[in-house]
């Protein structure tokens, strides 16, 4: 149960918002690196901003309403330092800005880094294929939150607190009855924006949702194409297009209809505050508790306080969203890997033909049912072994077992004699190569491609190749030879192309060991059997593993191992399993050999 | 991206063409921009008008007040309602601003997405082929809201200008030399924030498309996991995006370090102005020319209108976005090679027979276009000249009334292309194809849907039902979706699903296996009855055994209907009654399989790779026995 506990990737592990600060920072300590610092600088930074209003007041008080008429002199001297002031806090701001950027990419660079190569010592079966959207967003999107909040509301937090703080102590210092006020004018706005803020919060995300119902409708005019055009749909096509266009145009006003009343509110409490203050102020100096220039100085000093409150939220919601997505990143970093690399402790595989053996092999799915039950069998070095059986019996799995892509639930996978859990990576990767049934290529050429598998390759080596494979005239034909990109995934190749490149790429790798999981599955029957040849060629003194689809594969091969249900039922050449009348085995040769004639 | 970048550093002209995009917008969205420009120019002078209001209550009510120890209930509730009223219009005009402002983008980004996929369900595959489907999603999304974002900062800015124009006619109202520091403050500001866009905007780009790269990188990378993990090549593709990554650390540092320039000078400025204003008025007090009021006002306008000053810098650094977008948008809206119709109708009592004559077909080998470049090229209004690749040369085909004609061929031998002509899905460059006698050409839109129907080799289906999926919206009976489904052996897995043919099947029917997608899809194709049914490798995805009883299926209900189906499998060829075989876009032989098979090595290479193998392996084995 352990693997099920560990495929809940980043999900299952629910870190509290301290133990996720403590973790990440653990995890990038170039975020730690200085960070008092920082904070200390910054505190000086806002000082700078009180500028205005205590100068304002001094001017006032005791510059223009000084007792014997203004008093320039003071107040030219004042200005003057206090513009040196705030040329000095500016420049401190200057430095707590580049502090906190630099800590805070280096940081997350580092963090990103360490989950991606995480993200590649997870098993195939974490990999999985739904998955992998959510495995990339946890180094693209993720961490770019993170990033986005670090840069904007993160900078925002530290000046805004700052800022709020040192009006509130020069407040307090000119009145702390007219300081209470301001804040009890501005407490109830925060918690009412707050509320606002989730009314906003679930319009916006009925906008995103209306964002991906018309991006996926969009899509069907572009990715239906033929078939629109096939069947004369595209006003029925465009009608639903428009609504889901106009769904999300509608979803988006309201959302922005919500979010402008939201902050309205705010700027109409600010300016009412504004209004009290001067009205209780004028009261307050009146009767003499308060000087002139105290009074307006408030005015600017309130100032100060709308724009933190507005963006408060704002800003916790972006902090709450930068804290899920650091969690989820700690809880890739924290999955731990169920197939790891024995590396120091591990042994190398000696050169040569590999001998596999299963012994009481079982598989099961994390909370799903057993594909593999007590698989026990040896294939001997030198041999070609096709592995055939419907969908769903479990070839798949054996050969990704076989190649340590997971690990079985029970029992023991052995090459060579030695369990496959103790073998080093690098050994075994150099040794036993797998070719899926899909090829995935790179968004580069056709030679990068190939050589993927041996990057030290010559450009001459995978000429050699080609040509030992038959496919040169192939290559040839091609409009750029083996310089032709291959677009995205291999998007500008056919699917039958993408499998020819992958198996060149691994006959380039040259293993001992070389499993093949319908690897020709997608190419036209005589390029297939022109492969199979070169194939066996290569394969000759190694051990091949074939998983087949067609039967022309088990045919050729020295022994076919039939699983069905996750049993190996039969094994044996092809010629003594197909006599065998009413076997499985029997049964597949020959609804394939209907399909031949 | 990277070309979006090019484009906005190699346009000197960028103001003048942003502004002629945003005048399009204002010609269109007329009524809703007009209520944000009021709105804001509202803003703008309430914004002025609430320092001098501030100023008036201090020198009328306040200062007075001060002077005579005491205030009176009236003088207070003056102080109330001046105040009242000024914010309530400040807010009226910024909700009338904001409101207006986010209709006109969002009404606009709608208007012109369906401008857009108007255009790729009209535009001609040929033209879908030249262009990845990743940028024409792109452009009805993300190019669109860069053409029209910037009328989220716009009317503010309109706003501001009021603001300025009228807070600088108060300056001057109430001192000259306060309203001199004030044609230095603001012009300062804004030249400060013109270079800030202008600095942060390239740094902004660059920083966004290492974004993109690094996230490129990871979805390939992640995305080949099991090849990674096959190949043992973890380490390299860990230093692959490691540097990705660290490329994207210096650039955001990089946007860092402007901002942490700019922000802090940006803040100064005005600042500083308003310590000068401080240092001068009370100097100008002391000559008895003004009063404290005065200075107040002055140093308060100040200090609330250094920020929304910092809306021009947002409209600048929208203007490329703008430019460019439109160019992209633009791109797609002027496209031409729109398929042209006839008036004909087909025949209504055809039969389907279909016939090519020296038909030829190529496309371009050339990379694939982009929208960015065809805006700045002007797009031509053919294909774009270059290598081309021959998919098919003239082709001269007959598919007979009534039977079953196979395409065989090797891969790449333009046997898809061939499916797609026939249908005239494209047009040829050549020759003549035709459908009951008639040239397609001149056959109305959508008459050759009507009669002729094509299932691809990559099945598609629609973010719907299963039986939208069939239908298509058409008035057809359960009776006729049941029977559908069944020929198409789809009837069972459909009984199985939560809600039956009532299931919605997701995105592009994901929620299905390829298989089931085929069969669905072959159900589609059944239901119309049509005289001319095209299978382009349509049953690959499925069983052998459902795919013999799919073909079974057909053959019964196909009596009378033409059929041409595109085929590797023997089972498929061998329910045909004619064969066509081709090899690099050139017809080789037709006639009926037997024939084929006696005459055509190519074709008997092909068709019997699978059964010749086999027996030459009995062969070898025999020999090895026997030596």
């Amino acid at each position: 149960m352990s693997t099920a506990t560990s495929s809940e990737i980043g999900g299952g592990t629910e870190l509290s918002t301290t133990d996720t600060l403590k973790r990440g920072i653990a995890l990038s300590p170039e975020l730690r690196a200085g960070l008092l610092v920082t904070l200390g600088l910054a505190l000086v930074s806002t000082i700078g901003r009180v500028m205005v209003p205590f100068v304002v007041q001094q001017t006032i008080d005791n510059g223009i309403l000084a007792r014997g008429g203004p008093d320039t002199a003071l107040v030219v001297r004042l200005t003057l330092l206090a513009a040196a002031a705030v040329t000095f806090t500016g420049l401190t701001s200057y430095v707590v800005n580049l502090r906190l950027f630099r800590a805070s990419e280096g940081g997350l660079a580092t963090l990103r880094v360490k989950a991606f190569r995480h993200i590649h010592d997870l098993s195939t079966l974490t990999q999985s294929s739904e998955r992998r959207g959510s495995l990339v967003s946890r180094v693209t999107s993720d961490v770019d939150t993170i990033s986005q909040f670090v840069q904007f509301g993160g900078l925002m937090l530290i000046v805004s607190i700052g800022q709020v703080t040192v009006a509130t102590v020069l407040m307090a210092i000119y009145s702390p009855l007219l300081a209470l006020l301001v804040w009890v004018c501005f407490v109830p706005l925060f918690i009412v924006i707050r509320r606002f803020q989730g009314v906003v919060g679930r319009a916006y995300t009925l906008v995103r949702e209306r964002v991906g119902d018309m991006l996926a409708a969009i899509s069907e005019s572009v990715v239906g194409a033929v078939t629109i055009r096939a069947y004369g749909v595209e006003e029925r096509t465009g009608g639903r297009i428009d609504a889901a266009i106009d769904r999300h145009r509608r979803s988006a006003i309201a959302a922005q209809i919500k979010a402008v009343v939201a902050f309205s509110s705010g700027q109409l409490v600010a300016g009412l505050t504004t209004m009290t203050v001067l009205a209780v102020g004028a009261v307050m100096a009146a009767r003499g508790s308060l000087t002139l220039g105290e009074l307006l100085a408030f005015l600017f000093l309130v100032n100060l306080f709308t724009q933190p409150v507005q963006t408060a939220t704002e800003i916790l919601n972006e902090m709450q969203n930068a804290i899920a997505g650091w969690r989820r990143v700690i809880g890739i970093v924290d999955t731990p890997a169920d197939v790891s690399d024995p590396s120091e402790e591990g042994v190398d595989l000696p050169r040569g033909p590999i001998t596999v053996e299963f012994d009481d092999v079982s598989f099961a799915y994390p909370g799903g049912d057993t594909v593999l039950s007590d698989v026990s069998l040896t294939i001997p070095p030198r041999s070609r072994v096709a592995v055939v059986g419907e969908t769903g019996s479990g070839k798949t799995t054996l050969a990704k077992l076989l190649t340590r892509l997971m690990d079985p639930a029970t029992g023991r996978v052995l090459l060579d004699g030695v369990d496959l859990r103790r073998v080093r990576f690098r050994s075994l990767r150099s040794r036993v190569v797998m070719v899926p049934q899909e090829g995935f290529l790179f968004d580069a050429t056709l030679l990068q491609n190939i050589r993927f598998g041996r990057p030290d390759a010559t450009r001459d080596d995978v000429r050699l190749t080609l040509t030992e494979l038959g496919l040169d005239g192939w290559v040839e034909g091609l409009p750029h030879g083996l310089d032709t990109e291959v677009g995205q995934r291999g998007e500008s190749l056919s699917a039958g192309e993408r499998q020819l490149v992958a198996l060149a790429r691994a006959y380039l790798a040259d293993p001992d060991l070389l499993v093949l999981d319908e690897a020709t599955s997608a190419v036209d029957p005589s390029t297939e059997v022109r492969i199979q040849r070169a194939l066996d060629g290569l394969t000759t003194g190694r051990t091949s593993i074939a998983i087949a689809h067609r039967l022309s594969t088990a045919e050729a091969a020295d022994e076919v191992i039939v699983v069905d249900r996750g049993r190996v039922v039969q094994r044996g050449p092809h010629s003594e399993l197909v006599r065998q009348t009413g076997s499985v085995y029997a049964r597949l040769h020959a609804s394939w050999a209907r399909q031949q004639t | 991206m990277s070309s979006a970048a090019r484009t906005m550093s190699a346009r000197p002209d960028t103001l003048r063409r942003g502004l002629r995009v945003v005048g399009r917008g204002f010609a269109e969205e007329r009524k809703v921009l007009a209520v944000a420009v009021v709105g804001s120019a509202v803003y703008g002078v309430m914004t002025v008008a609430m320092a001098r209001v501030i100023a008036h209550l201090v020198s009328t009510v306040v200062e007075p007040a001060v002077r005579a120890g005491e205030i009176s209930a009236g003088q207070v509730w003056t102080i109330v309602w001046q105040m009242s009223l000024a914010v309530l219009l400040t807010v009226v005009g910024v909700v009338l601003r904001r409101i207006g402002a986010g209709m006109a983008f969002y009404n606009l980004q709608a208007s012109y997405r369906r401008r857009v996929t108007r255009q790729y369900l009209r535009l001609p595959l040929s033209w879908h082929h030249r262009h990845p489907s990743g940028q024409l999603l792109s452009n009805a999304n993300a190019d669109v809201e860069a053409t029209w974002n910037v009328f989220q900062p716009l009317p503010m800015a309109i706003g501001v200008l009021v603001m300025l124009v009228v807070g600088a006619i108060e300056m001057f109202r109430v001192d000259l030399w306060l309203a001199v520091i004030g044609m230095l403050v603001f012009p300062a500001l804004f030249v400060a924030n013109l270079v800030f866009q202008s600095r942060m905007s390239p740094r902004v780009t660059l920083a966004q498309q290492l974004r993109a790269e690094v996230s490129e990188v990871a979805h390939e990378s992640i995305e080949a996991g099991l090849l990674v993990k096959a190949m043992g090549r973890e380490e390299q593709e860990t230093e692959r995006f490691a540097e990705v990554t660290d490329r994207l650390r210096a650039a955001a540092v990089e946007v860092g370090r402007t901002r942490g320039t700019f922000d802090p000078v940006i803040e100064a400025i005005p600042t500083l102005g308003t310590l000068a204003v401080l240092g001068v008025g009370t100097a100008r007090v002391a000559a008895g020319d003004i009063d404290a009021a005065d200075v107040v006002q002055i140093a308060y306008l100040f200090s609330v209108l250094a920020f929304p000053v910092r809306s021009f810098g947002w409209v600048l650094a929208e203007l490329p976005r703008t430019v460019v977008g439109w160019d992209r948008v633009n791109a797609v809206l002027s496209a031409k090679g729109e398929m042209r119709y006839g008036p004909d109708d087909l025949p209504t009592d055809g039969d389907g027979a279909s016939s090519l004559r020296d038909v030829s077909y190529a496309y371009a080998a050339t990379e694939r276009a982009d929208l960015g470049a065809e805006a700045r090229d002007a797009e031509p209004e053919s294909a774009p000249t270059g290598e081309q690749v021959v998919a098919l040369s003239e082709v001269t085909i007959d598919v007979p009334a009534g039977l079953t004609t196979a395409v065989v061929g090797p891969t790449g031998s333009g046997k898809s292309t061939l499916a797609t002509i026939v249908l005239r899905l494209v047009d040829p460059e050549g020759g003549v194809v035709e459908i009951d006698g008639r040239d397609l050409r001149s056959v109305r839109r959508g008459g050759v849907p009507d009669v002729a129907t094509l299932v691809a080799q990559q099945s598609f289906l629609f973010d719907d039902t299963v039986r939208g999926n069939v239908t298509l919206g058409e008035d057809l009976s359960e009776a006729q979706v049941d029977d559908a489904l069944r020929v198409a052996q789809a009837d069972g897995f459909v009984a199985e699903l939560s809600d039956g043919r009532d299931t919605r099947v997701g995105e592009r029917g994901a929620s299905l296996s390829g298989g089931q997608r085929q069969r669905i899809a072959l159900a589609r194709a059944v239901i119309r009855k049509p005289r001319l049914l095209v299978l382009d490798d349509a049953t690959s995805a499925v069983d052998p055994a459902v795919e013999t009883a799919i073909l079974d299926g057909l053959r019964e209900r196909s009596r009378g209907m033409t059929v041409l189906v595109v085929a590797y499998r023997m089972s498929t060829i061998s329910m045909a009654d004619r064969v066509c075989y081709l090899e690099r876009g050139r017809v080789v032989d037709q006639g009926t399989h037997r024939q084929l098979m006696e005459r055509c090595e190519g074709y008997e290479r092909l068709v019997t790779a699978y059964t010749r193998e086999a027996q030459e392996r009995a062969a070898v084995a025999a020999d090895e026995e026997a030596s």
